[in-house]
């Protein structure tokens, strides 16, 4: 090989991969990655609750019963004497874990109905369409309350009903999606040499509809963290003494005018986390969507 | 016109059948025997069945759905095995506490949300805009029972100025009413005003910069005139009928601020029976909530069909 040649190849530059682009893309706005650092934050404080709470987060103390912040209960007790800050921090599990794993829920049922229906269209498309506007129609939480009371009052329960609540969203999504990549050339050209329909919409059609699935999921965790946080509010969830944000919400109701405090830390904590998968979901979509970047 | 109303009517009565099976199959969720459920803790025997008589138990579950569709269709939404009184007569007696509430909370949502959407894209980049899109994340993330709690600590434990919790009837006192009903409005409408900003802000900077607003400003009218006569009116169309499509949002919100602020309406209504096993009335709920749903989907399209004479020719 010639020195010209070899230095033509050494200083062509690197393309990068359309992942790669999205991350970079996504990392120039702050406040995804604020968003981003503080989900980060919350899943660390989840993981390792067992060592960072500093009390036992159902171990009672009579003698310190609604007792104030102070320099031994940062964020005070509550009405039995339970410390507050530990409660948040074990409450984040079950925050987090809620939102996480109800969207899974969702998407493990939401993208194979959506690709079925978008991939192969007609009567089937119609039917599942309908059943899809039906569930659409029953209002989030009016739905997942519903659920939620049908199964009885468990964090597990609470997690399939959000879960259920939210795969329309999911179906109808990924179904439009699909509608709109099945009819590209790239995917013409693989049914022409022959590839059978399941490699298609595999190998195909999946990949390219999970980035704005992605971006659904971000917000739909969001959304399914305020939904356990209400189910439990209401006593549908999480079940005491277990600790869940939700159900702290629901007891501190009851002293507000004596313990404020214990008010103020659970819902601090939901709007934070909420607040930052918002961010993280409005970034990915702005990196990830064509249509959104500047 | 014509064609379009049949062919939303074909969709509509479909989507209505599978809601119906939706709601129905919510009880064959219950774990074990629906009577024993139903009965709770007491299991007295000659409660167990009554309420197996009541529901048709025995009977193949074909057959069950057939009699709860008759009675469904004739406006017979079962009774509340609780307060022993029709389904439809409970939901009918909570519905216009509620219908207040909605309706307080919307006014809430368009005073604010269209306003700021509008100024947020009228000076887009801005610091307004920039102010604007940070109030419409913190309506969006607030959970609105935390919310409600919040204002009650500052409003009526603290300031002392709004009642904490309750409902006054309007033909009791209209001022009492109001009083009692500002802080749960705005609770409610505070994230669908965050919705409204995102779809005003949206809506209005896609049509700013179409031609005639152009011509509009070439042909020297003052912005006021441009912005309010010209581009809000072709601008509103979609917010309006997004309004409509927020009722569910409206409803499932209802149901925790009527908790936290002790409101007796349709979503107290719905918490109370969960807890008392009254399933009938969660059933009977569910289904109005979303026959209403269906219903002001179907107005909204007729509304935007309507007022864009595009989409009408």
């Amino acid at each position: 090989m010639s020195a010209a040649s070899e230095t033509a190849l050494t200083a062509a530059p690197a393309v990068d991969s359309p992942a790669r682009r999205a991350f970079k893309r996504l990392i120039r706005r702050k406040g995804a990655v604020v968003g981003g650092i503080v989900v980060i934050l919350f899943v660390a404080i989840a993981l390792l609750a067992p060592w960072i709470a500093p009390f036992d987060p159902a171990a009672t103390d009579w003698s310190a019963v609604r007792k104030a912040p102070s320099a031994r209960h940062w964020f005070g007790t509550d009405e039995i004497g339970r410390d507050v800050l530990a409660r948040v921090i074990w409450g984040a599990r079950a925050s987090l874990m809620a939102g996480v794993i109800s969207v899974a829920i969702a998407m493990a049922i939401g993208l194979p109905i959506g690709l079925l229906a978008g991939y192969r269209g007609g009567f089937l498309d119609g039917l599942l369409m309908r059943m899809t506007d039906a569930m659409l129609a029953c209002p989030f939480l009016i739905l997942a309350i519903a659920l939620a009371a049908f199964l009885g009052p468990s964090l597990t329960n609470a997690m399939i009903a959000i879960g259920i609540s939210a795969t329309p969203i999911f179906i109808r999504l990924s179904r439009g999606q699909v509608q709109a990549v099945k009819v590209e050339d790239f995917v013409e050209a693989a049914r022409a040499v022959g590839n059978p329909h399941w490699r298609i919409a595999l190998s195909h059609v999946l990949p390219n509809v999970v980035p704005p699935l992605m971006v659904q999921a971000t917000l739909t965790t969001a959304a399914a963290i305020i939904a356990e946080a209400s189910l439990s509010f209401l006593g549908l969830g999480q079940q005491p003494p277990a600790p869940s944000w939700g159900s702290m919400l629901n007891v501190a109701k009851n002293f507000l005018g004596q313990a404020p405090w214990m008010a103020v830390w659970p819902g601090l904590a939901i709007f934070l986390v909420v607040l930052s998968f918002n961010l993280l979901g409005d970034g990915l979509r702005d990196a990830l969507d064509p249509r959104h970047r500047d | 016109m014509m064609t379009f109303l049949v062919r939303r009517l074909a969709i509509i009565l479909p989507t209505l059948v599978f809601v119906s099976f939706i709601i129905f199959g919510l009880q064959q969720l219950l774990p074990g025997d629906p009577a024993l459920a139903m009965a709770g803790e007491e299991r007295d025997p000659d409660a167990i069945a009554h309420i197996r008589k009541t529901l048709r138990l025995d009977e193949p579950i074909a057959m069950r759905y057939a009699y709860w569709m008759a009675g469904v269709v004739q406006g017979d939404l079962g009774i509340s095995l609780r307060i022993q009184k029709p389904v439809g007569e409970l939901v009918l007696q909570k519905l216009p506490v509620t219908l207040q509430l909605a309706a307080m909370a919307m006014l809430v949502a368009l005073l604010i949300g269209i306003p700021m959407g509008m100024l947020s894209a009228v000076k887009n980049g801005s610091a307004w805009d920039y102010g604007a899109n940070v109030i419409a994340l913190w309506g969006l993330s607030t959970p609105n029972f935390w919310l409600g709690i919040m204002m009650i600590l500052l409003f009526s434990v603290e300031l002392g100025w709004l009642p904490a919790s309750g409902y006054v009837p309007p033909a009791e006192g209209l001022g009492a009413n109001l009083a009692a009903m500002v802080m749960p409005a705005f609770v409610l409408g505070n994230a669908i005003a965050a919705v409204m900003m995102r779809h005003t802000r949206s809506a209005m900077l896609q049509v700013l910069s179409s031609d005639y607003v152009r011509t509009a400003r070439a042909k020297g009218l003052y912005e006021r005139a441009v912005i309010g006569k010209h581009a809000w009116r072709n601008a509103s169309i979609p917010v309006i009928t997004l309004g409509a499509l927020e009722f569910g949002q409206l409803l499932s919100g209802a149901v925790l601020t009527e908790q936290v602020f002790s409101i007796p309406g349709f979503g107290k209504l719905i918490v109370d029976a969960v807890f008392n096993r009254d399933y009938a009335v969660v059933q009977g709920v569910v289904l109005c909530t979303a026959s209403a749903y269906i219903l002001l989907n179907f107005l909204a399209d007729i509304a935007y069909m309507l007022v864009n004479p595009r989409l009408r020719s």
